[in-house]
């Protein structure tokens, strides 16, 4: 039984998130091959197979995997997939992209963001926005999940020797072609991996005024969230929602300014190990998760808080 | 061009729901039902192409037992121009949804299906997906931006650190993110005349489609609970409080 993880990557670098999968493989046993499949993306078979418990490194490296098209990374999973009982993938925005489509063409059911291994065939899983968790078993002969990354700690980046094995990428689908990417550009800790995140809401106000928030994330080294609040009213982009349908986060202490804290955003980070909250509304749900709960007006406690660290 | 909008009913967003204290899953009996927001977004979405002469007929789609009428009867007072209940008690899992929409898909002919990135239940993200490899089409998921443009259409994806753009041939499956657009609020005209569209109801073993469950489950419990926190009541407070007890700065 061999279990075929597919990597996170930008043809440069290994995505952090790979290793938080290969853990899961790990505890669900048997061989673990990573597949990079990409466009120059040679580096990151290197970075791949340096990793604990990786045995097989595919790289299928060409122009058609470039810009991870849906179409053709799916083709080329499916390619590879015979011989592998579990596809797993990170639940990222590529993999969840990915995963659904694979599973479709091997005619399997897919096991979205799963948060724990019971056995080869048994997965828990968060149902209605975290408020409960389900324990499913499959049927199917192959597996094909996707994995929360804040649920499993990753394995180490070195100490494996996997072999790399270069297979042939599969012909461009020709249904759909990339025009562009915006990315946001930030010199902070990447949301999903923080060990710290601040996290503002609606109560900042504006996007001048989520700028208070700054100095505290530089002070903590933290990453900066937001609620869907902040988003929608333009305070924060979108890629920094924490919440059932943005980022899922765990980290070791998570600050929400100005946050209710709805059931939706809850379910972004209520696994986070320390919350504060900083909020003028002492009946604000965000309280009933939090630690430590600050009753006070966030404009001259975050200020405050940035003297006192 | 004719756009299909699978619509889901799920369990209305502030509703927080309990689990059974027999663990088979969680009590939804007596529950308010609403249209998944993410498939308001769709229908918003597809009324939008048809008002901008992008898109001639709207198709919505419900698959469930045969309350999702009411739900085929909200696409209708957004804009929908008929509806397709395909009726079934049976817990129906996002590949069986998608093989059903599959067959609807064949029979129907769409230029475009437009479907909510997840339903806020199950939280699976998979039917867009799994319907684009059955049907062997393109897929844009999670879009915030999109606009017909001949035979393809160029899709704004909401991506982990910003934005990608797409190019898809037609025919295509989109799924909606938020920022797509802002669902308009259903009028009581609207609601009235979306009683006299035509609703056709049809069987899963009519469309020739095995529905019967792949994953089962086992059980449904409670996460975790979080023990009581304290309010602390100065900043100074809070900073020793995180230094010296939780030693997490």
């Amino acid at each position: 039984m061999s279990i075929l993880v597919i990597a996170e990557h930008d043809n440069a670098r290994l995505g952090a998130a790979t290793r938080n999968v290969v853990a899961a493989a790990a505890a669900i046993g048997g061989e673990v091959h990573v597949l990079v499949a990409g466009g120059g993306a040679r580096a990151v078979a290197e970075e791949a197979a340096q990793v604990a418990s990786v045995s097989k490194v595919l790289l299928a490296d060409g122009p058609s995997l470039a810009e991870g098209l849906a179409e053709n990374l799916a083709a080329q999973v499916l390619a590879v997939a015979g011989g592998h009982s579990h596809i797993l993938f990170a639940a990222t925005a590529s993999g969840k992209n990915v995963a659904p489509r694979v599973a479709a063409r091997l005619d399997v059911a897919q096991i979205s963001d799963i948060v724990a291994v019971e056995s080869a065939d048994t997965f828990v899983r968060p149902i209605y926005a975290g408020n409960a968790l389900a324990t499913v078993q499959s049927a199917d002969a192959t597996q094909v999940i996707t994995v929360r990354t804040t649920a499993f700690d990753p394995v180490a980046a070195t100490g494996g020797s996997a072999a790399i094995e270069s297979i042939e990428a599969v012909a461009d689908a020709g249904k759909s072609r990339f025009e562009g990417r915006e990315l946001a550009k930030s010199d902070r800790p990447d949301l999903t991996a923080a060990t710290v995140v601040v996290s503002g809401g609606r109560g900042l106000g504006s996007a001048e005024n989520f700028k208070i928030l700054d100095p505290l994330a530089d002070k903590l080294g933290a990453a900066l969230g937001a609620s869907r609040a902040a988003v929608d009213a333009g305070y924060a982009p979108n890629d920094w929602q924490v919440g059932q349908t943005g980022k899922i986060v765990a980290p070791q202490l998570y600050v929400a300014v100005g946050i209710s804290g709805a059931i939706q955003h809850l379910a972004g980070m209520k696994d986070s190990k320390v919350i504060v909250a900083i909020n003028k509304d002492a009946e604000a749900p965000i309280f009933g998760v939090a630690d430590y709960g600050l009753v006070a007006d966030l404009f001259q406690a975050v200020p405050e808080l940035v003297q006192a660290l | 061009m004719k756009v299909l909008v699978p619509v889901k009913r799920v369990v209305d967003y502030n509703v927080k729901v309990r689990v059974k204290s027999d663990h088979t899953g969680v009590d939804i009996a007596n529950v308010k039902m609403s249209m998944n927001p993410f498939d308001e977004i769709a229908v918003e979405e597809a009324t939008r192409l048809k008002e901008k002469g992008a898109a001639t007929e709207i198709v919505a789609v419900s698959c469930g037992v045969a309350q999702c009428q009411e739900t085929l009867r909200t696409a209708m007072a957004i804009g929908a121009d008929r509806g397709i209940l395909v009726q079934s008690d049976a817990e129906l899992q996002p590949l069986a949804v998608a093989k059903l929409l599959k067959a609807l898909a064949d029979k129907e002919q769409p230029g475009l299906v437009i479907l909510g990135k997840q339903a806020i239940d199950d939280d699976a993200n998979q039917t867009g997906q799994m319907l684009a490899a059955l049907l062997d089409w393109p897929q844009a998921t999670n879009a915030s931006q999109v606009e017909v443009q001949g035979d393809r259409v160029q899709v704004t994806r909401e991506v982990d650190g910003g934005l990608e753009t797409l190019s898809l041939s037609l025919p295509a499956i989109i799924t909606t993110d938020l920022r797509l657009n802002e669902p308009r609020y259903v009028t009581l005209p609207n609601i009235m005349k979306a009683k006299k569209k035509p609703l056709e109801t049809v069987t899963p073993e009519a469309l020739g489609v095995d529905v019967a469950p792949r994953l089962k489950t086992l059980k449904v419990v409670e996460p975790p609970s979080r023990s009581a926190g304290v309010i602390v009541p100065d900043v100074a407070t809070l900073v020793d409080k995180l230094k010296n007890e939780a030693k997490v700065v």
